[in-house]
């Protein structure tokens, strides 16, 4: 019984930021970082991958020393770790994924001031074992990644017909068919992307009860 | 009393904290400095030969950078001179340092870069009989959100462009990011950067180039949705083929014929 409690409380940890509690949809955190990086597919999966590093690492430290952290001071502790963290995934990228680091530019960084990770921290890792919190960090991560792909995967191909850099409608400007949407590569386009995302999230989930 | 101790805790949890992440940081940044360092150098040597048209799929960098000739240019006079080190010499190290570079004034600094390196390291390219064939010009200039860095390749008559290639800026990509777009770098080669009377001429205009008109010569698409990104092109352009730039020197390869 102890353990089937315990497993379902790690599938939740797990699924649960999935759909029902994704930090976009739901908390509409990050958005930041979402406008920002979306417009082509291929820097959005390495900014998902370096948030997921990032969220996992973060809760996973923070939980194995929650008892440490003396409430005064927790925020700072937390942040230190949390940035500590993205510096070392921003040398990495620079280091092996150079070309990409280049169209990334400041967003790595800017994962510090991401509320999703200091949210899961604060609001999870202070309260909860670290494996539980590891898996918290990594459904929250992959339900934000989910988010960030939709929205790239709509703007990429809409704004320059292309996915991953392939082209998939041929433009116009080549001598396709497909008039790109160059609004769709300015930052406010995710911002109706992600709106309409919440808008049918919450149609659903309103749906369901 | 036990206020007291509950800070010092507090102080010293912070403390350790610290050390821990800061350790990990800088060992991060300096194991992984050296990789960087090489990506750096790798990916701008892979503009230079963009840019002079040398890029060959298959053969690695090293290898086609052979081809390629440092040397050390005084752009106020136009003449080569000797350096010691030049894989080590630092265009933006120069231009910070005073004795070393010249500041522009409001007239002279049509692309935005405030101060001039008093050098320029440029490549030249030989043919098999030893002669020049192509010239590489490093360029940078102000666009909309950033400096720009590339490469200009030139003729040896200093004026047909064999190619144009950025290494680093910050343009909004998808608009002026487009600078990075194959497409439109394969508009450069053939055109002609000054008129007549040796004044800088090359444009940037919207809508596709009129092929029939004579001043097509001179005339490359602008990037679409990008208008402040192309005008620090033409600008920075305009600036580095004039006379504080390499103007001097184009003047004197021109000359020799």
């Amino acid at each position: 019984m102890v353990s089937d409690a315990k497993s379902r409380q790690a599938r939740d940890a797990l699924l649960g930021p999935l759909f029902d509690r994704n930090p976009i949809t739901h908390y509409v955190l990050g958005i930041c970082i979402a406008l920002a990086v979306t417009a082509s597919l291929q820097t959005t999966l390495i900014m998902c991958m370096a948030v997921i590093a990032v969220l996992c690492g973060s809760n996973t430290i923070i939980s194995a020393m929650r008892h440490q952290i003396p409430s005064s001071v927790r925020i700072i502790v937390q942040i230190t770790v949390i940035a500590s963290l993205v510096i070392v995934v921003d040398q990495f990228i620079k280091a092996y994924a150079y070309d990409l680091s280049k169209s990334l530019s400041v967003f790595v960084g800017l994962i510090i001031t991401n509320c999703i990770i200091l949210g899961r921290v604060e609001a999870f890792a202070m309260k909860n074992p670290p494996w539980l919190s590891f898996l918290d960090g990594l459904g929250n991560g992959l339900g934000y990644s989910l988010v960030l792909i939709i929205v790239a995967t709509v703007r990429e191909l809409l704004g320059s017909g292309t996915l991953l850099g392939y082209t998939v409608l041929p433009s116009a400007y080549e001598g396709g068919w497909y008039l790109p949407n160059g609004m769709m590569l300015l930052p406010p386009s995710a911002f109706f992307i992600i709106g309409l995302l919440i808008w049918a999230a919450n149609s659903f989930r309103s749906g369901r009860k | 009393m036990q206020a007291d101790h509950s800070n010092r805790r507090a102080v010293g949890v912070v403390l350790v904290v610290c050390v821990v992440c800061a350790a990990l940081v800088t060992t991060a940044v300096v194991l992984l400095r050296p990789v960087q360092q090489a990506n750096r150098l790798l990916d701008r040597q892979t503009n230079v030969l963009a840019a002079a048209g040398l890029l060959q799929p298959g053969k690695s960098v090293e290898e086609l950078s052979r081809q390629l000739e440092p040397r050390l240019l005084d752009l106020t006079t136009g003449e080569f001179v000797q350096a010691e080190d030049i894989d080590h010499f630092d265009a933006r190290r120069a231009a910070r340092n005073p004795t070393q570079s010249i500041a522009l004034t409001p007239e002279q600094d049509i692309a935005q870069i405030r101060r001039r390196a008093n050098s320029a390291r440029i490549y030249l390219v030989r043919d098999a009989a030893g002669a020049i064939k192509t010239i590489v010009l490093p360029v940078h200039g102000y666009g909309l959100w950033s400096q720009l860095y590339g490469f200009l390749a030139v003729k040896r008559d200093g004026n047909t462009v064999v190619g144009l290639s950025f290494y680093e800026h910050a343009e909004t990509p998808g608009l002026g990011g487009k600078v990075d777009d194959p497409k439109w770098k394969g508009l450069w080669p053939g055109k002609q950067l000054y008129d007549e009377a040796w004044r800088p001429a090359i444009r940037l205009v919207k809508g596709p180039v009129n092929r029939q008109s004579p001043e097509a010569q001179y005339q490359v698409d602008a990037l679409s949705g990008a208008t402040l990104t192309t005008r620090g092109i033409e600008d920075l352009l305009r600036f580095w083929l004039g006379p504080d730039g390499f103007g001097p020197f184009l003047a004197k390869m021109r000359k020799e014929g």
